[in-house]
């Protein structure tokens, strides 16, 4: 317990310590272009929470990290690095609005489940067939789920600018969905209650995101499959001595993988912008796989670190809209040293951090500060 | 006292014109390429670029990278007083359409837009095909061997319309010439990608064409490089690209995405701006082709006053070119 808890500590202290550095860099960066770095990251902040918009389109992205985020984790404990979220989420969101186009007529209570459903299933298949050549013929993911995400970017191209666009729509998308299946926005949430906040494209789907959190948590470490799975991941030989089917746990993690990115399409196309669209998804599913690293791989980390990028994104957009000399592609550098640094070189500072909680913590009592 | 008056009257003067300057103030919401894309939004950039020096006004502008920006940023640039708006391509139009709604003193402007219609909407459109038929029709009178190329950029229609208008043109000049045509790609990326524009045309030159026309972006940059490279010809487009490769380029087609934007914001200052679809054809010189120092020696007088006599023609409506977005078909291949 007390091990687990230093551990704890431990980790907390190395992503803070790396973001920290990630930002002093940024702060470095934006000082050498001649603005002030505490202007910029007060104006970041408060365009990420200063203000209800801001909030809100925070909070958007924010919901769209947790499903990719969450994707990268259920596949990540069973060994399995998906980097297919990106075509996932494309085909689920694609189900999504062939059905929000089908039965635009049937109430919202009957569709989103259906929705619910057939993202799962599509976004699942495209994280199956994957799972399945690993499983089988043992094709590394990474190579499949990249080429899944090529083949789904063709089949939409090819759907969207050939089958679903309206003649007389330049752009190759979909018409936009009869308001009945639309998810309702954040601001109607509210007003059923009386209280009257801005628009955003904030939607219901945010607390569909926080239970998909919970359920993945409850799945991977209070379930016999999220047992398997993570005895799979741990170590392979040691789950099929102990007689667990290594390739269809592979094929469930997938799966479930798949499912969860192919909710990217219920907050984008069903929740925001109510039509289907070219490269929706762009970038999230991507995002995804550095949301899960620097949250450690467990739902409350992935919630933090979606947090962190829906800041990112949203903050960092108001940051180039208010100081016209920093551009969109700074606000990338500053993504990038973010994940470099909580990501890539999460281990830089460990053995220096790890000397000095070992060398503080006996003289303090742990558990009471827990 | 009565010395001052003057004075104070003059002051008064310049302190209420510039306070009128600086109420003017102009933005531009790019779309996802950038500013900088050496093709599209970068002509739009040039032409504020312009209109800055000029009037010495400066402008608010915002890139955008996701979808939802486009509505929000639009938004914002509207509620902080910005006025004219210039949206940048056709990506924009539905989230124009509703922040137009919501901000009716607004004036909105679309580049790439022929559809909206709206009391302070103005959308801006080209005759792309009128453009690449003249090109088409340079093109088939150049080449020497009767094959000549097309390279696409992203299959969408807008760039199907400069392929048929350019089939079009070459098939006007002489039906049994052959056109190659292909589309670089499926996805954004196909607007920059030049490795795959020079791998394209080089397929093409090597199948027997002597000149190929690229509408990709950037992509066409590597066209033009495999032009120089084989000591072939290529054709340009969007702006005049006659310099980048001098001697290879045959011709550019200008699609004046610059002159649009500039008389954007300069006719919003001087009280002209008018809302509505203003489609930029031959007749209005929004579309044409370049001919300059570089390319001077590759055009005959023959294909000159050819060219200079379709042109005349298109205008006055005797050659009728067909739109391939007006039912996504083209007649020729």
């Amino acid at each position: 317990m007390k091990e687990s808890r230093t551990n704890n500590i431990i980790v907390t202290l190395i992503t803070t310590t790396n973001l920290l550095v990630a930002f002093i860099i940024s702060g470095i960066v934006i000082w050498s272009l001649g603005e002030d770095p505490w202007f910029a990251l007060k104006t970041m902040l408060y365009g990420a929470f200063g203000y209800e918009e801001g909030l809100g389109y925070t909070l958007y992205y924010t919901t769209n990290f947790i499903f990719t985020g969450l994707a990268f984790a259920v596949c990540f404990h069973c060994g399995l690095f998906n980097i297919g979220a990106e075509g996932q989420a494309y085909i689920g969101g694609m189900a999504v609005g062939l059905i929000c186009l089908w039965f635009e007529n049937w109430p919202l209570l009957l569709v989103f489940p259906l929705a619910v459903v057939v993202s799962i299933i599509f976004g699942g298949l495209w994280g199956a067939i994957p799972g399945y050549l690993k499983g089988r013929h043992g094709s590394h993911e990474v190579v499949t789920t990249i080429m899944f995400n090529f083949i789904a970017s063709v089949v939409m191209v090819y759907l969207l600018s050939h089958v679903l666009r309206p003649p007389e729509k330049m752009s190759p998308e979909s018409r936009v969905f009869a308001e009945k299946v639309w998810i309702p926005q954040m601001h109607e949430i509210f007003d059923w209650f009386g209280i009257i906040i801005t628009q955003t494209p904030l939607n219901g789907t945010f607390f569909f995101a926080l239970v998909c959190l919970f359920l993945v948590w409850r799945f991977i470490w209070y379930t016999r499959w999220g047992y398997e799975l993570r005895t799979v991941g741990t170590s392979e030989s040691a789950a099929i001595y102990a007689g667990i089917n290594v390739s269809r746990n592979i094929v469930i993690a997938m799966t479930i993988g798949g499912g969860l990115s192919g909710f990217v399409g219920i907050n984008e196309i069903m929740g925001s912008s109510h039509r289907i669209m070219l490269n929706f998804q762009e970038g999230i599913g991507f995002t995804g796989i550095a949301v899960s690293l620097i949250g450690r791989n467990h739902p409350l980390g992935i919630l933090l670190a979606s947090l962190l990028f829906g800041i990112l994104y949203q903050g960092g957009a108001e940051l180039s809209f208010e100081v016209q000399s920093i551009d969109r592609h700074m606000v990338v550098l500053i993504q990038g040293l973010v994940i470099l640094f909580a990501g890539a070189l999460e281990n830089l500072f460990r053995p220096q951090i790890e000397n000095i909680v070992k060398h503080f913590l006996p003289k303090i009592n742990v558990t009471k500060l827990f | 006292m009565k010395r001052l008056i003057p004075i104070i009257l003059t002051t008064g003067i310049v302190i209420w014109s510039t306070s009128l300057a600086m109420a003017f103030k102009p933005a531009v919401l790019f779309d996802m390429g950038g500013k900088f894309d050496k093709s599209f939004n970068e002509g739009i950039w040039n032409g504020l670029e312009k209109f800055r020096k000029e009037t010495g006004i400066k402008y608010r502008e915002f890139e955008v990278r996701q979808e939802a920006q486009r509505e929000q940023f639009l938004r914002k640039l509207a509620s902080r007083g910005s006025d004219p708006i210039l949206a940048v391509g056709f990506g924009q139009a539905d989230a124009v359409a509703k922040v137009a709604k919501e901000f009716p003193n607004t004036r909105f402007s679309i580049i790439d837009v022929g559809w909206l219609d709206a009391p302070n909407i103005q959308g801006i459109a080209f005759k792309e095909h009128e453009g690449s038929f003249l090109v088409g029709v340079l093109a088939a009178m150049k080449s020497k061997t009767g094959k000549v190329g097309f390279v696409g950029g992203m299959d969408i229609p807008l760039i199907h319309k400069f392929a048929c208008g350019y089939v079009q043109g070459v098939k006007h000049i002489n039906s049994g010439t052959t056109v190659f045509q292909k589309m670089t790609g499926t996805t954004p990326a196909a607007w920059s990608d030049p490795a795959r524009g020079a791998q394209l045309a080089k397929t093409m030159y090597d199948s027997g064409a002597d000149i190929v026309y690229a509408a990709a972006g950037s992509t066409g940059l590597g066209v033009l490089q495999a032009a120089a490279d084989n000591k072939k010809l290529s054709i340009g487009v969007d702006s005049n690209q006659n310099h980048i490769q001098p001697g290879s380029v045959l011709t550019s087609m200008l699609k004046r995405v610059d002159v649009a934007a500039y008389q954007v914001f300069k006719s919003a200052q001087d009280g002209t701006w008018e809302s509505g679809v203003k489609i930029l054809g031959l007749a209005e010189e929004g579309v044409g082709w370049a001919l300059d120092e570089h390319n001077s020696n590759l055009v005959s007088s023959a294909m000159k006053s050819k060219v200079g006599q379709v042109r005349k023609d298109i205008i006055s409506g005797k050659i009728s070119v067909h739109d391939y977005m007006s039912n996504n078909k083209c007649p020729v291949n």
